[in-house]
């Protein structure tokens, strides 16, 4: 078991630096590893859709995430709902590269996660702060991404959970050791990932931008706030241009610095997904799931 | 001092340049045209996913440069993504990337994470080394001067052919330098 948690951290490694797509389609998977995704998200409506259907939102049908699989050669992940063990054993089942526990489906346990330690393949979930980081940790998350607020295409989430949990970071790190114990019982985590995190200075897991996230300027913002790499949902295929999107976000994550390129990345790619501002929204998905 | 370039468009290579640094060496990463005016000493190409960084290769106006600096012996250690970006051949595609060695790939030929393992196996004159596989390509053919350095259950998993060395494991993943420690001794000798 130690060994295969390590090797799913060592996936999320390889994916660093790169930007995971939302694809609902083997088509939209086929253009977004064209347009240079290191992974794809497979899912039956993107969280936009999901917040404007409204109702129960579920894992998706198998058969249209073994399509997806069929059709790229890149890691394809899928969302399980919060605490849905067997929608997660489903996924395993059908051997996907990565199960997002995702606050974007409505949760199916309202107090507990699934214990992830139990599953062969990898789980990536979302935190808000570097407590809930390191809790979905300890159950067994192999990587870990900001909530931000899905399907709404602002921004404001997401940087608001990359800086909550950077600072508590740097608080971690300029303790006393004597600290460590105290600050575990606060955040409710065990003393050793307090302690790994005042040692290391970061995660002891892989942690991505997520939720929000429209145009390169975005995940440009997010990479030079920490995130080592980015998910992209609704903001791809929502927009005017997904093909030219895509590629431009994905060369603005590589350059993140550059403002330049990025500047040029960000001229003449069609509309941006309309978008909805946090106080506009009815259900704030970044709530579910502590 | 030894400077060794590292691409750095996408994947695992803050974790190459951690192993390079704690030897002394200097890294410089790669993401753009620019970073390449400077010369360096040897190339590594990290593991990620090869489509994204054979992508951006040319994207960056890289590409071209590179392959360049290949032909002309810069020493390159390839790992995993990096092993597919300098097959000649890929199984099942049409498309290559820099295809400067005679060796035949399959893209992830251990089937998804799932099939990803650890193990420690004979590698050159090194004797055991630690070797992680996620999702990684093994070699299917080794073309006339194509030296295998390691197999693991009979697949090819290590060559090298003139200056570039291809892996489908990643060493920078475990604490033994050993294999990045020879890298450095190719490209001083290059150097001489």
């Amino acid at each position: 078991m130690e060994n295969r948690y390590e090797l799913n951290k060592q996936l999320a490694q390889m994916l660093k630096g790169g930007v995971i797509m939302d694809v609902t389609t083997p088509e939209q998977a086929k253009i977004a590893e064209n347009a240079g995704a290191c992974a794809v998200m497979a899912l039956e409506r993107i969280p936009a859709d999901i917040r404007a259907a409204g109702g129960v939102s579920r894992m998706s049908d198998p058969k249209m995430i073994r399509g997806i699989q069929e059709a790229v050669s890149i890691p394809v992940m899928a969302k399980c709902r919060i605490g849905h063990f067997v929608e997660a054993q489903v996924l395993q089942a059908i051997e996907i590269d990565y199960i997002d526990e995702s606050e974007v489906l409505s949760p199916a346990d309202d107090i507990y996660h699934i214990n992830k330690r139990e599953f062969q393949v990898p789980f990536v979930c979302g935190a808000r702060d570097l407590g809930e980081a390191l809790r979905r940790i300890n159950e067994g998350a192999a990587m870990i991404r900001t909530k931000g607020e899905p399907g709404t295409g602002d921004i404001v989430q997401a940087v608001r959970h990359m800086r909550m949990m950077n600072s508590a970071i740097q608080k971690i790190t300029s303790m006393r050791e004597d600290e460590l114990f105290e600050e575990a019982k606060e955040l409710k985590v065990p003393y050793e990932l307090v302690s790994y995190v005042h040692e290391n200075g970061r995660l002891p897991v892989v942690n991505f931008a997520a939720g929000g996230v429209a145009t390169p300027a975005d995940a440009a913002l997010m990479m030079q706030l920490g995130a080592e790499g980015v998910f992209v949902g609704s903001g791809i295929f929502k927009s005017g241009n997904p093909e030219k999107r895509a590629n431009a976000i994905v060369q603005a994550v590589t350059n993140y610095r550059d403002a330049k390129m990025i500047a040029e990345l960000s001229a003449d790619i069609g509309e941006a997904m309309v978008g909805i501002n946090e106080q506009e929204i009815q259900l704030l998905m970044a709530e579910r799931g502590k | 001092m030894m400077k060794i370039g590292i691409l750095a468009v996408q994947g695992a290579f803050v974790e190459h340049e951690a192993i390079l640094k704690g030897l002394g060496v200097v890294c410089k990463e790669i993401r753009c045209k620019e970073d390449i005016e400077e010369p360096f000493d040897g190339l590594i190409l990290p593991g990620g996913e090869s489509t994204v960084q054979g992508k951006l290769l040319r994207e960056l106006g890289l590409y071209e440069p590179m392959l360049g600096m290949i032909n002309d012996g810069m020493p390159v250690l390839a790992t995993c993504a990096g092993m597919i970006l300098l097959a000649g051949k890929i199984e099942g595609q049409e498309q290559t990337y820099f295809a400067t060695m005679p060796i035949t790939v399959r893209r992830n030929a251990y089937g998804r994470q799932l099939g990803s393992f650890y193990t420690e196996s004979a590698y050159d004159v090194l004797g055991n080394v630690p070797m992680t596989f996620i999702r990684a390509p093994f070699v299917t053919v080794a073309g006339a001067g194509t030296l295998v350095l390691a197999s693991v259950d009979d697949r090819i998993v290590a060559v090298q052919y003139k200056n570039q060395i291809a892996l489908s494991f990643h060493p920078e993943l475990n604490d033994d330098t050993r294999i990045h420690e020879n890298f450095i001794r190719l490209c001083r000798q290059q150097n001489i």
